[in-house]
């Protein structure tokens, strides 16, 4: 009884955090889910009915297997364990079929398969170091960071709601960047490759990675003042890195390869046809695009300087994914939003090479090219922000700057996802959720970032040099302070 | 849903649609036998202001004859919110308010009985799952015991008649409230103080008493209509499988067939009144509030085990007063808590609820014994038993393995609960024996709530010794 009672009350939060949010998401089983259920239930079915040839010319159902072969083997391994929960499921023919057990196997495995994400938070909060936390467990940033992860609300509700299988992808990503962290480049390297076989959104961050491993890795020392130092690259790790990305690559396009199946399953994986928006708008510069496209029409026909029957008929805002044309502004193709993402990700790719801040640059590299491709990309979903969301909550506590960028973005980004659920029951679960989170977000960063510092620099200093310091160090008060506070104190009080 | 769910929206028709004067009576327009009324009228104002928000919204939800059996998404969401909406107003801040009164705990330790109070299982299900609306006759009973116990005693019992006008069951709780409130009196002198507080509070019930039934005195007829609708002495001893003395007896001898009806009356109100006389009158002399919270749950149980047309989702009236001693004795408390969200399986796997079950019964565990180091509290005097075993030694030197036996119990006891439950869910009654699961459930809950109202009946009688040299509490 004894021994039950310290594992019990011992203080494994972490374990509590994590099985807290366990028993959330059964609850959440019976909720609405979208067509993401459906199309997985597909792929469970082509994977595990039909050969291998198959898989990416199956087309009996509109939802064709669009992922890269990693995830298609992921639905074939659990395919057999469906089988024992509902046969039926598997016919390739049973569109639409949702009996209970199928419900609950599909949302089982959701759950099941997070345990790669909690592993994943484990690893990142050993990369956070608690130095200058105070003693309160819930303020130390080990726990907030736990919370902000675990208890993500995007990631909540697009996966155990809407229904998908992003936790286990981010927890690969994850893992990876704290393997960067822990200088384990050749791991970070190698689940990153399993990641972008498994769901190809993330190219988004790839130059993040390549610049990063490229400069950082391969060249092994840098000159004093930072700069590159050309005589120390290493063959040895390039080829090694090249190897990895190589045999994963391999391993994944191989069969189809093999099978000369290669550009089907590129033109499923690159689906250009499917228009520059989504049915629902992404919140990204091309839906202001389109907003101002729209508008001009508008004006344009009130003031008669358009042709009415020159407007073409396909409206972007109909709801149905395809192709359209602008009227009044200059069509955009996918070269365009390629070359505009580029220009987006240009200066924080040359920043991490001329000058890399180590494995948080490189963090920030990588939030930035999943901001600018989210911004700017060709058919971008509004869950891809969840792709910059979760690195951000792993810099949100290390600086208050980062702090401040991290709750606008976080509270925008969740508060674009509503648009999701929109079904008359999930309105108080999405809607209290949300609450609580942004709640907690705001109320433990600010804590975390509450000026101690200021009073360890009145107990420093003596007398006169606090009056010269007062006028300067009030306006941090706030918790705005750009300046990183694991700077000694006295810098502290100097804006940076 | 065609249960208390298509019930209250019945209601919600009845009161907005009839007159005052008609609610209660059988008539073409109001068919008793569809889900009368068989609440005081205070449910029945109070369905009617959900009516009004109802007309507002949908006209069609509450339409005479035409809206039986309507369900709809929107009506669904419209249902659940009122029952957050009562929660959020009444229940929930008498908790919070509740936990920050308690005195000698930091504040952490506030938060977390807040919050363990709060996840109880059973009153989630039954309000959210099953649909009822049991936290506002809880929460006014609970605003009753903080203005009791706080010496504001006038608006404790007002908010306490407010609970009975809500839901008639609160009269399990009345005998406690009673004899606290006279111990007062009788503790400030029955000639001087004690006396003109009497009086007070005479006049208190008397008159929110007469408000909540204004519309019902008028004729001899109303009031008595209403009285039959809330006391259906017709229906005998229990309905349906209840885990009570009376549905376990009867797996053994069919009283129910053997003793006439009115004898069955008068033996469970004898049992009922025997069972929970001694804490009452230690009540009377001794009023104290740790002992007022104590008399609560063993009054509230007494009822619940021996009296008449019990329903299984009374054991919340037990439970109520078991979430408010949580902090004295966590180790029993959650125990009881546990059993008694297990006595209602059968009706909880009915309305579907297994998930939901599971996974706050798991989360409730959880919180408590991670807030109350339950495991680590389990000594005699933990468990407030110390003078029982010192009074027991004196006769039987060797009583010293009291802790330890309740441990075994304790874990033979989950054992139990978790098979049974899995028994349930996956496998099939055998035919001639239909019921048997739910029958087991009631007999192993009633032991166990026996043995619970054994155990807080001594903490009762033994608490006068260490009573008077420990500083009162409040």
């Amino acid at each position: 009884m004894a021994a039950l009672g310290i594992a019990m009350g011992g203080g494994n939060w972490f374990s509590a955090l994590a099985l807290g949010v366990t028993l959330l998401k059964c609850l959440l089983i019976p909720t609405y889910h979208s067509t993401d259920f459906e199309v997985h239930r597909n792929w469970l079915a082509i994977t595990h009915s039909l050969p291998v040839s198959q898989w990416y010319y199956e087309a009996t159902s509109e939802w064709t297997l669009d992922y890269p072969p990693f995830f298609a083997w992921f639905e074939y391994a659990l395919s057999h364990v469906a089988k024992y929960f509902d046969q039926e499921m598997l016919n390739v023919r049973n569109l639409n079929y949702s009996s209970s057990r199928t419900l609950l196997f599909q949302r089982f495995s959701v759950i099941f398969t997070d345990a790669l994400f909690v592993y994943a938070v484990h690893e990142c909060c050993k990369c956070i170091d608690g130095k200058k936390a105070g003693k309160e467990l819930t303020e130390k940033p080990k726990f907030i960071l736990s919370v902000l992860l675990l208890w993500n609300f995007g990631l909540l509700i697009v996966d155990h709601i809407h229904f998908q299988y992003n936790g286990f992808l981010f927890g690969l990503m994850l893992l990876s960047i704290a393997r960067l962290f822990q200088k384990r480049h050749m791991e970070g390297a190698f689940l990153f490759a399993v990641l972008l076989h498994f769901k190809h959104i993330y190219l988004y961050v790839a130059p993040a990675y390549g610049v990063y491993l490229l400069r950082s890795y391969c060249f092994t020392a840098n000159k004093p003042d930072g700069s590159i130092r050309w005589n120390s690259f290493s063959f040895v790790r390039v080829i090694s890195l090249g190897l990895i990305v190589f045999l994963v690559s391999a391993l994944s396009l191989g069969p189809f390869l093999a099978l000369n199946q290669l550009p089907q399953v590129l033109s499923r994986l690159f689906p250009f046809k499917r228009g520059l928006c989504h049915a629902y708008w992404a919140p990204n510069f091309w839906a202001l695009y389109n907003a101002l496209d729209k508008v001009l029409s508008i004006i344009g026909l009130e003031l008669k300087l358009l042709d009415p029957n020159k407007i073409p008929k396909a409206s972007m805002t109909s709801g149905l994914v395809q192709q359209f044309q602008h009227t009044v502004l200059p069509s955009v193709t996918p070269l365009a939003t390629l070359i505009c993402t580029l220009i987006a990700i240009l200066p924080s790719v040359f920043c991490l090479w001329f000058k890399p801040q180590g494995p948080r640059g490189f963090l920030r590299c990588l939030i930035l090219c999943a901001l600018s491709s989210f911004l700017f990309g060709w058919h971008v979903h509004e869950k891809a922000i969840l792709l910059a969301v979760l690195p951000m909550s792993l810099l949100s506590v290390g600086k208050a700057g980062d702090a401040s960028i991290f709750l606008i973005l976080t509270t925008t980004g969740h508060y674009s996802l509503f648009p999701l659920l929109f079904t008359a029951p999930e309105l108080p679960t999405k809607i209290l959720l949300m609450l609580l989170f942004t709640t907690y977000s705001i109320s433990s960063l600010r804590t975390l970032f509450s000026v101690p510092s200021f009073k360890k620099i009145k107990e420093k200093k003596d007398g006169r040099d606090l009056v010269l310091l007062l006028p300067v160090s009030l306006p941090k008060q706030g918790g705005r302070a750009r300046t990183s506070r694991e700077l000694p104190g006295r810098c502290t009080a100097f804006p940076a | 849903m065609f249960g208390d769910y298509e019930a209250q929206r019945h209601w919600q028709e009845i009161t907005f649609n009839l007159p005052i004067k008609q609610w209660y009576f059988n008539s073409s327009d109001n068919n008793l036998q569809y889900w009368g009324l068989d609440y005081p009228p205070l449910t029945a104002y109070h369905s009617l202001l959900c009516a009004y928000v109802a007309k507002f919204i949908n006209p069609d939800w509450i339409a005479l004859h035409t809206s039986r059996g309507y369900e709809s998404q929107a009506h669904k969401l419209f249902m659940r919110t009122t029952v957050l909406i009562a929660d959020l107003l009444i229940y929930i801040p008498a908790v919070v308010l509740y936990c920050c009164c308690l005195k000698e705990i930091s504040t952490k330790k506030k938060v977390a009985n807040a919050l363990c109070i709060l996840l109880y299982p059973g009153l989630i299900l039954i309000d959210y799952g099953h649909f009822q609306y049991n936290s506002v006759s809880l929460g006014f009973a609970l605003w009753g015991v903080l203005g009791v116990s706080c010496d504001w005693d006038l608006l404790g019992s007002l908010a306490f008649c407010l609970a009975i006008n809500y839901k008639q069951m609160e009269l399990y709780h009345s005998l406690p409230f009673f004899c606290f409130l006279l111990g007062k009196c009788f503790k400030k002198g029955l000639k001087g103080k004690g006396f003109v507080l009497l009086i007070k509070l005479a006049c208190t019930v008397v008159a929110s008493f007469i408000l909540c039934w204004l519309p019902f005195c008028t004729e001899r007829e109303q009031t008595l209509q209403v009285l039959r609708r809330l006391f259906p002495v017709d229906r005998g001893l229990f309905e349906d499988k209840v885990a009570n003395i009376w549905c376990s007896f009867s797996i053994f001898l069919k009283i129910k067939d053997i003793l006439p009806h009115h004898f069955q009356i008068i033996i469970s109100f004898c049992f009922t009144f025997l069972s929970l006389l001694p804490a009452c009158v230690k009540l009377t002399l001794q009023p104290s509030s740790k002992g007022f919270r104590f008399t609560l749950v063993s009054c509230a149980l007494s009822f619940f085990l021996f009296s008449f047309q019990v329903h299984e989702k009374s054991i919340l009236l037990v439970s109520l007063p078991v979430c408010l001693v949580l902090s004295e004795i966590p180790f029993m408390s959650t125990w009881f808590l546990l059993v008694s969200t297990f006595s209602m399986l059968p009706l909880l796997l009915k309305d579907e609820l297994l998930m939901p079950l599971v996974v706050t019964t798991i989360a409730f565990f959880i919180a408590c014994a991670t807030s109350f180091s339950i495991f680590e509290k389990t000594s005699e005097e933990e468990l407030q038993l110390k003078s029982f075993s010192l009074s027991v030694r004196k006769y039987l030197p060797c009583f010293t393995f009291l802790s330890r036996i309740i441990q075994y119990l304790f874990l033979i006891s989950v054992i139990t609960m978790v098979l049974l439950t899995l028994i349930t869910v996956t496998l099939d009654p055998p035919q001639k024996l239909p019921d048997l699961f739910s029958v087991l459930v009631c007999f192993v809950s009633c032991l166990h709530f026996l043995f619970f109202l054994v155990y807080f009946n001594i903490i009762i009688m033994w608490d006068s010794k260490s009573g008077r040299n420990q500083k009162k509490i409040n």
